[in-house]
């Protein structure tokens, strides 16, 4: 396997953009293709289940919020950028009207009430090694976040 | 891969095994089994997630919902089989310390009828 496999630097860079419907039965699609070029870039298999979780987390959250568009014609981008040093996932939700995520940014005290909601920025937070979220001009709202390959895979070992 | 669901009974326990993938998607089906499972008064359930690939926030709502419906009746809901992946998911979230979880199924079970089971 390793001696068939291309020098990482190489395998690594790359760029897909998938758009999905806004709708939760399209989710899995989206953390299945994630993980898939996660692998591909020689990230260890608890680095890949966090990378599809912190994506799952961004869609929910986009899906979510997403207006109620009567035609269901609501989409989430998820675009995938890779290089030498690791992975990039930016997610925009394309038309959601207003706000910011309103999600806890620290673990919240539970020795009161138990948490319902409000976890997914959070789980992005520590599973992924940058994030940032904003709303954009156009109300779009993008979660972007990367996940930086471990040394050893990075050197091509 | 998608949620699979098999719901028990051990003596006057539900036992729910859940298995595979915890989503958005899944997670409304879900929520529905486990309100079944948590029905009559002060019931006693024990939710087995040892079969789980995937958790995401909206499944721990869920699960954290229905433990809240079960307590609310004066009841129980006591987890087991968490695995590494759902630990994680636990650990980051802080409820590892926050829901009752237990080593095994015979250890939830036996603590469905421990007075204040959990802190």
């Amino acid at each position: 396997m390793d001696n068939i496999s291309p020098p990482v630097a190489e395998a690594a860079r790359g760029r897909i953009e998938l758009k999905i419907p806004a709708s939760a039965q399209w989710v899995r699609v989206a953390r299945l293709t994630v993980a898939g070029v996660a692998s591909r870039l020689h990230f260890g298999i608890g680095d890949v289940e966090d990378i599809k979780l912190a994506v799952a987390e961004a869609i929910n959250n986009a899906i979510l919020h997403a207006p109620v568009a009567p035609d269901g014609e609501a989409m989430v981008s998820i675009v995938i950028e890779s290089d030498s040093d690791g992975l990039w996932i930016i997610v925009t939700d394309e038309g959601r009207v207003q706000g910011g995520l309103s999600v806890e940014d620290s673990a919240p005290d539970f020795d009161g009430e138990l948490p319902e909601g409000g976890l997914g920025l959070l789980l992005i937070r520590s599973l992924m090694d940058e994030v940032s979220h904003e709303s954009g001009s156009h109300a779009d709202t993008v979660v972007k976040m990367f996940k930086r390959l471990p040394a050893r895979a990075a050197r091509g070992a | 891969m998608d949620l699979r669901l098999r719901v028990k009974t051990e003596g006057e326990a539900t036992v729910v095994e859940i298995g595979g993938e915890i989503d958005l998607h899944v997670a409304p089906r879900l929520r529905a089994e486990l309100l079944r499972a948590g029905e009559g008064d002060a019931p006693r359930v024990v939710v087995d997630l040892s079969e789980v690939s995937f958790l995401d926030s909206t499944g721990i709502g869920v699960l954290v919902g229905a433990l809240k419906r079960v307590r609310e009746k004066g009841g129980a809901l006591n987890f087991c089989g968490v695995q590494a992946r759902v630990r994680r998911v636990f650990e980051i979230t802080g409820l590892m310390r926050a829901l009752p979880i237990f080593e095994s199924r015979e250890a939830a079970l036996a603590a469905l009828w421990e007075e204040k089971a959990d802190g």
